[in-house]
């Protein structure tokens, strides 16, 4: 898979690092009433989607950058790449 | 129609015109009082199990596409029970031993080979785990045996020992883990659950499951409505998209793992070999094809085909340890989709939905565990409490705090 860095251009996908859904981003409230139970689900579950996924790649081999990867899990065709956080 | 010696003569003087299909294709009833949603390994071991020992009738077994075209077909058919987690080695020590009687029990070839597993080690720290792992297995019954270079030199004198990077100091074996001739476990459990009259029901897709008032009473499938008094699904890969159906998040993702097969080879490997520090494990199938993989791709994936960057890592592993390898040329490789779960470890439970039960989360570990995972679920739905060698297996364990995490890699599922 080649992931097309806003930045660098196309990298391969091996120079990055993996860690899942772009909702990770979003964490729970830890002062909420339901925080235990928002946090377990956070951890824990997943959608886990056939087909289109938000998902966060990591350019370890690379940047350094944190990107936002719009991927099929279906046919792995990458349809969508944006820095998590906007440059400065 | 038992399959035994006189058969094979009776049939060969009368031209081998007697032999009948080993299950029927069966169409779907409107009423079960079980219905299995998945007809791979684990769903018809299900299903066998629950015909035959737990005395269930009126049972299917639904399937999207046919029976064992899942991961049961696309492993690479390795058995063993040498887990260090008291909670999983007394399930995989339980599914070992089924699997030593399983050819007498369903009556079918599946070619059951118990010729050995061995985990390389590479330094003295990772001995020491490995002895303490080894006596974790011994507790529950297992046959570990530690090797050291000169013992595994006389079975393997063909590993690279002096690699630089891994220097091979010997191994942990299993003499009673081996290999099994995959598709024939899908196939002997569907005619042992066929003869007791298990409706096997192919291309029959889930579309969606009966709840009413918290009860599960039936799937919605492409070819109509089923009703049934208990639901249990075991479809792997799929585990989150089917269980979506009925409202649940899972605690686990998918992902693609490889697997590869050399061309015929005369016999090289005496059994499985696994380097665990190189991310590669070997054996050699009957056919003579070297059956090799390594780590899964670690994103999620639904696509039963992996990416380049981790087949040239594989193969790079089988090199650098077994440099004989290196001369033989990758004949077929393939992907298997993996429910790849929070801790490494299955669930095999109860939902909160009453009469719908889930097993799954097997991660690229689930073909050794078949036996089990079925006799164990038959158990769950028939009496609704868990086999004692499976009660940790359960779902609420992420809230409770009690994971089983073999690697302590934590929620990372493509860590596992």
């Amino acid at each position: 898979m080649i992931i097309n860095h806003p930045l660098l251009g196309p990298r391969d996908a091996s120079e990055f690092v993996y860690l899942g859904d772009a909702k990770l981003m979003n964490r729970p409230n830890p002062k909420s009433e339901t925080a235990l139970q928002d946090f377990h689900d956070y951890m824990y579950l997943r959608d886990n989607p056939a087909g289109e996924h938000k998902e966060l790649w990591f350019h370890e081999q690379g940047d350094r950058s944190w990107l936002i990867v719009t991927r099929n899990t279906i046919s792995h065709e990458i349809t969508h790449v944006e820095l998590a956080r906007p440059s400065a | 129609m038992r399959y035994n010696a006189l058969q094979i003569l009776r049939q060969g003087l009368t031209g081998h015109k007697g032999w009948k299909p080993a299950w029927r294709k069966a169409e779907p009833k409107p009423e079960y009082d079980i219905i299995i949603v998945g007809g791979g390994g684990h769903g018809l071991a299900t299903a066998y199990y629950l015909a035959n020992k737990f005395d269930q009738k009126r049972i299917a077994v639904v399937e999207k596409g046919w029976i064992g075209g899942g991961n049961v077909g696309r492993n690479t058919t390795i058995i063993r029970s040498n887990y260090m987690l008291h909670e999983n080695e007394g399930f995989y020590e339980f599914s070992l031993k089924l699997w030593e009687g399983q050819e007498q029990d369903f009556n079918y070839n599946s070619m059951v080979s118990q010729r050995g597993v061995i985990n390389l080690y590479h330094s003295d720290s990772q001995r020491d785990a490995f002895v303490r792992r080894g006596n974790a297995m011994a507790l529950n019954g297992a046959d570990p045996v530690l090797l050291d270079q000169a013992g595994l030199r006389k079975i393997c004198p063909f590993l690279n020992f002096d690699n630089t990077r891994f220097p091979i100091q010997g191994g942990l074996l299993q003499p009673r883990g081996g290999t099994v001739r995959h598709d024939a476990v899908a196939w002997g459990y569907a005619r042992g659950a066929d003869q007791k009259g298990v409706d096997i029901i192919e291309n029959c897709e889930v579309t969606g499951f009966i709840i009413e008032q918290g009860v599960c009473k039936g799937v919605e499938t492409s070819r109509g409505t089923i009703k049934a008094r208990k639901v249990g699904v075991a479809v792997a890969g799929s585990s989150s998209k089917v269980m979506a159906l009925a409202g649940m998040r899972l605690p686990m993702e998918s992902h693609v793992l490889q697997a590869f097969v050399s061309e015929g080879l005369k016999p090289v490997l005496p059994g499985v070999i696994t380097y665990g520090a190189g991310h590669f494990y070997v054996s050699q199938s009957d056919k003579g094809g070297l059956v090799f993989g390594g780590d899964i791709d670690g994103y999620n994936s639904y696509a039963q085909r992996g990416n380049l960057p981790v087949v040239e890592d594989v193969c790079e592993g089988g090199v650098s340890i077994m440099p004989m390898i290196g001369k033989a040329r990758v004949l077929r490789m393939w992907g298997g989709i993996m429910d790849m779960s929070m801790d490494g470890s299955p669930i095999i439970d109860k939902t909160h939905i009453d009469g719908l039960y889930f097993n799954g989360g097997w991660c690229y570990g689930g073909f050794k565990a078949t036996p089990a995972s079925g006799y164990c679920f038959a158990q769950l739905i028939t009496t609704n409490t868990p086999h004692d060698t499976a009660k940790h297996y359960r779902m609420d364990r992420f809230t409770r705090g009690y994971m089983i995490d073999e690697k302590g890699q934590g929620a990372q599922p493509n860590m596992h």
